[in-house]
């Protein structure tokens, strides 16, 4: 925690979840458990969000807003899973109308298990994302500073120089 | 006369906790029509009964909705057991009523703080949520979990009270007492408050029960509607009266829930008072074998459960059919003539859980 110098806008998407995890969430964002002291804030807004997070499993319909929402958001781009339905599909995973966890449809960063998940167990997770969102913010900045050595380094791989 | 258009409203939006779908058709800010489309919380919940066993069925169940989760498992049990022919003992039924009233709490209060956010006086919300803790602390203390907390069982609960923890229920209900006194005030005489509430999204008597509205929505449109009159589990043994308000507005919905509160206190303490002793469950053999239909009355009002067993592990059929169902009807009605700001209001005033509703 102690590198990060920004503040991280978070966005909460009830994928087909019980319920259970999205009230911990929203009580996670209440003074009892305050997770707005490590500096993020809950936002509405997908264009504004850094942090996207997924309560319960994928389903048919939910796949499209879900896949929108996560394209919408600028990068880079933080998402956590909360909850087993949003890890793995939990104990609807054996329904006819549920695909699977939150990682069917957009790449997940954290995983935070439990049913329902504690509060505890999300304000580790969102402090696990508030860092990886630092890092990914460092790994521009350093990009930015010499493209050509970054890539070489990171990605040697990719050749930079034919804009791959 | 303006020009009519259509605006989509949510399955994400800020004020929504959960998704639904409204196509809003609008003239200027007024609202003409309101489509509602639902299905994004969706999982099949009722087919799983071809996969799990009908004890197996009772984690499911529970998982229908996170707030009145205990409700839900408890509605599963009664219809079971009836067809069963399960006797509960009388404490196993005062324990379950305990944890009902414990549950309509902290989901009211719940509301109050989403429905304060909904209007934009977000202190209050914060204010709702803390003293919401309370009760979700003395739900730990008694069952282990927060919002999904299985103690029910078929033929009884899992969990006895000692004496410590009905004096730390004793305890919480007379701090949210205390509290909700301050917090009420603010709900119910705050001038700004009741400018957002009064004469908003009014549903008259006759209009909530041609609709088949139910809980503290038809409660707050003068119609007295509550399944704890039945006289399930302890309630034939306590006393009590269904709130009810005229006016059918959102300032009503508000009176009725906020009392509603009070009245669970009352009700928790005279049912501690009247705990008897003895067995918290009995053992219960074989498998179900004919059906039942089970109706009690949740924080949103009246679930219905339905139950058919065939003589074998696997029940041939579960439906629920949940209070925000119900409510659905009643809804598109109070949009209809309302102001476009006034929407996410709308909706948070009928306390909608959707999840519940889709299974």
């Amino acid at each position: 925690m102690a590198k990060v110098k920004r503040s991280p806008w978070l966005l909460h998407y009830d994928g087909s979840s019980c319920n259970g995890c999205d009230i911990e969430v929203l009580a996670c964002l209440t003074p009892v458990y305050d997770a707005e002291r490590f500096g993020i804030q809950n936002t509405g807004d997908p264009m504004q969000a850094d942090i996207l997070l997924i309560t319960g499993g994928i389903n048919a319909q939910n796949q499209a807003v879900v896949k929108q929402l996560y394209d919408q958001m600028p990068r880079p781009k933080v998402v956590v899973a909360v909850g087993v339905c949003a890890c793995t599909g939990g104990v609807f995973k054996d329904t006819y109308n549920i695909l699977g966890g939150a990682d069917t449809t957009v790449p997940v960063d954290i995983y935070v298990p439990g049913c329902a998940a504690r509060p505890q167990a999300i304000i580790d997770g969102i402090v696990k994302a508030v860092d990886l969102f630092q890092q990914h913010m460092d790994n521009h900045e350093e990009f930015l500073k010499n493209p050509d050595e970054y890539m070489k380094k990171n990605h040697p791989e990719v050749d930079f120089k034919k804009g791959e | 006369m303006g020009k009519r258009s259509v605006v989509p409203f949510g399955p994400q939006h800020p004020v929504l906790p959960e998704p639904i779908h409204l196509d809003l058709v609008i003239e200027d800010e007024k609202i003409i029509e309101a489509i509602p489309s639902i299905g994004f919380v969706h999982r099949g919940l009722e087919s799983l009964v071809d996969k799990k066993n009908y004890k197996e069925m009772m984690y499911i169940v529970e998982r229908t909705c996170g707030i009145c989760s205990f409700m839900h498992g408890m509605a599963y049990c009664e219809a079971v057991e009836d067809v069963m022919d399960v006797e509960v003992p009388d404490r196993g039924k005062y324990l379950r009523t305990i944890w009902s009233e414990l549950s309509r709490m902290h989901s009211h209060l719940l509301w109050l703080g989403l429905l304060a956010d909904g209007f934009g006086f977000e202190s209050l919300f914060y204010q709702c949520w803390r003293l919401r803790e309370s009760v979700l602390d003395v739900l730990e203390l008694t069952t282990g979990g927060r919002c999904i907390f299985s103690v029910n069982k078929i033929g009884g609960v899992l969990k006895d009270l000692d004496d410590d923890m009905i004096k730390a229920i004793l305890e919480a209900v007379s701090k949210v007492e205390v509290e909700l006194e301050a917090i009420k005030k603010t709900f119910l005489f705050d001038y700004s408050v009741e400018s957002r509430l009064k004469g908003v999204g009014v549903l008259t008597k006759q209009q909530a029960h041609d609709l088949g509205c139910a809980g503290p929505f038809a409660r707050g449109s003068g119609l007295k509607l509550d399944m704890r009159l039945r006289g399930y589990d302890a309630y034939k043994d306590l006393d009590f009266e269904p709130i009810v308000s005229e006016d059918g507005d959102g300032y009503a919905r508000c009176y009725v829930r906020t009392m509603e509160i009070f009245q669970s206190i009352d009700l928790i303490r005279q049912a501690i008072s009247k705990l008897p002793k003895g067995d918290i469950a009995v053992d219960v053999k074989g498998n179900p074998n004919g059906e039942a239909f089970v109706r009690v009355e949740q924080p949103r009002g009246e679930a219905v459960y339905y139950v058919k067993g065939n003589g074998t592990l696997f029940l041939d059929r579960m439906r629920v059919r949940t209070p925000t169902f119900a409510n659905l009807p009643g809804l598109v009605e109070t949009l209809k003539g309302a102001q476009f700001a006034d929407v996410p209001l709308l909706i948070l005033a009928i306390d909608p859980c959707i999840s519940c509703t889709e299974r």
